[in-house]
């Protein structure tokens, strides 16, 4: 009977079950068995956590700017700013470098050596030069950020311009599209488009990952990384669980919106593709 | 106008050095304006080399090739091209590609919209305006290439085996509806070809071409009335005589 009724429901409830098991056991365990707030915060605790801290406010303090707002939402303007430096930084950058690597060889071998020395190291490892550079300031933490995206967008918008394949240019030669200027506008960004979408995804991704060491370092008195340090020095560790948690879901949400409108709007042409 | 001269043209590949491949030794030819030409010879004899010699998109050795006696070293909208592959921009629909080269050569887009509809009109395919390539047959494909290469109202248009990947039905009907836009716009067509049967069907003049290294072998005047019955006995006749050269051509 219950089977036959989950099945009616919608085709979700497979998922809904399942998160709400997981919910369920992680509760029983972090009471039952480990019984230590410490080491792992129940759900309720986590819950009334982040209830505590939607009740809280701080001061936004920025460009000028004082405001008195919720803190949360404070931590997510910090966050969404560093991230959003080295993202816009990286797209800036990564693009036309891939784009003039992808299209002219003699460039692509002065540069390409260079790239494949730097790219292996790890973003995270240029905190002190970032410090050192650039100070505690929120350009620091958005330049581990570009760090860690501008290379996924150099080498997909590299690839894509490599594959254009020679009868589109040659076609668009015939047609009269000569310079390489025209050339690249109109036949190798758009048919580049899907592969530097791509390479946007993952660099949002990697980006995303760097927030939290980026924020760790105390670039700034606010963001949701450096909240995750802030809170484990105090020892709250269901504060450390919220916080860890949101960045989860707005890094998913970030993902999500990018992919409908990439599928959605650009990328119509190639659903005779299978990708 | 549009007159096509080929004077003594050489195209060598070469590769590392040593092996090269002598694509077109000495080539001279002449097509006069509005005539409908077809090159016929074995794979591999240099006939893709001429064409795209005579587009633009490659240069010669040696030697030279006029439209209307300027000598011809770029691409350019006079002379267009329709592929032997697909060659529509799979990210713009069939009008967008369409109305390609007239925006390039600064035409309006609302201007350049309504010639294309002629064109799209042309070919058969208004219902087909907004699709994407991926949305249509490889026939209909090739017709929007041929409706694309002539909104730049070129004086020639090079066709490098544009039927070769069809079924023989869609080609029988693509050959026939050519003719008719050949009949209507006054233009040259130099037109490459595998099928016997589709030069002689087509051409005013057909080109023989022998193997490696690619030359003229023989110039043959159709001189079939128009339109053209494809079983009658002068097309069989000639037929024959162009697949025996053609045999002969292949054993060396
Ligand atoms: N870009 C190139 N690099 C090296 N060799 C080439 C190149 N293009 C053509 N060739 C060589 O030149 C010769 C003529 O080639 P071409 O493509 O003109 O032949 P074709 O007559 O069009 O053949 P097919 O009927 O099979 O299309 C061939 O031997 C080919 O290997
Ligand atoms: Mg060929």
């Amino acid at each position: 009977m219950v089977k036959k009724h989950l099945q009616k429901l919608s085709g979700k409830s497979v998922e809904i079950v399942s998160i709400c098991s997981a919910i369920i056991l992680w509760q029983l365990i972090a009471v039952y068995v480990v019984q230590n707030k410490f080491y792992l915060p129940s759900f309720t605790d986590v819950t009334f956590a982040f209830v505590d801290i939607l009740s809280r406010d701080a001061k936004l303090d920025l460009l000028g700017l004082d405001y008195q707002l919720p803190v949360l939402l404070v931590d997510l303007i910090y966050s969404l700013m560093h991230f959003w430096i080295g993202m816009l930084s990286a797209l800036a950058i990564g693009i036309p470098v891939g784009m003039i690597m992808g299209w002219f060889q003699t460039i692509d071998r002065i540069v390409d050596p260079l790239i494949e020395i730097i790219r292996p190291i790890p973003p995270l490892a240029w905190i002190p030069f970032a410090i050192i550079w650039i100070g505690l300031n929120p350009l620091a933490a958005g330049f581990l950020i570009f760090i860690g995206a501008v290379f996924p967008i150099i080498i997909n918008t590299f690839t894509g311009f490599k594959n254009v394949s020679r009868v589109y240019v040659e076609a668009a030669k015939v047609l009269g599209c000569n310079t390489d200027r025209e050339l690249i506008r109109y036949v190798a960004l758009p048919y580049a488009l899907p592969s530097i979408a791509a390479g946007i995804r993952i660099a949002m991704g990697v980006g995303w990952m760097c927030l939290v060491a980026a924020e760790m370092f105390g670039v700034s008195r606010n963001g949701l990384g450096y909240k995750i340090w802030h809170h484990y020095y105090l020892h709250n560790m269901e504060f450390v669980l919220v916080y860890m948690l949101l960045l989860g879901f707005l890094g998913l949400f970030i993902d999500r919106v990018l992919r409908y409108y990439i599928d959605g709007k650009l990328l119509k042409w190639r659903k005779g593709v299978v990708i | 106008m549009g007159e096509v001269r080929v004077s003594n043209v050489s195209r060598r590949f070469t590769k590392d050095n040593d092996t090269s491949t002598l694509a077109l030794d000495n080539v001279s030819m002449e097509v006069n304006d509005g005539e409908f030409v077809c090159f016929i010879g074995p794979s591999g004899c240099g006939k893709t080399t001429l064409l795209r010699i005579i587009s633009g998109l490659d240069k010669p050795d040696k030697g030279e090739v006029y439209l209307d006696d300027r000598v011809i070293d770029a691409p350019g909208p006079d002379r267009g091209m329709v592929f032997q592959e697909y060659s529509l921009f799979p990210w713009k629909t069939v009008i967008e590609n369409i109305i390609f080269g007239p925006q390039m050569s600064g035409i309006k887009k609302k201007e350049a919209l309504e010639d294309a509809e002629k064109y799209l009109e042309l070919v058969g395919l208004q219902q087909f305006r907004d699709s994407y390539p991926y949305e249509l047959s490889g026939g209909m494909k090739q017709r929007v290439a041929i409706a694309r290469a002539l909104a730049n109202e070129p004086s020639v248009l090079l066709m490098d085996e544009p039927f070769g990947a069809l079924d023989a039905q869609t080609r029988n009907i693509l050959q026939q509806e050519l003719l008719e836009i050949w009949e209507k716009n006054n233009i040259t067509i130099l037109f490459v070809t595998h099928s016997v049967d589709e030069a002689v069907f087509l051409a005013d003049k057909i080109v023989l071409m022998s193997a490696r290294p690619g030359k003229i072998k023989e110039v043959i005047d159709v001189g079939l009335p128009r339109p053209r019955d494809r079983t009658s006995l002068e097309a069989n006749t000639l037929r024959e005589r162009i697949l025996r050269s053609l045999v002969r051509e292949q054993k060396k």
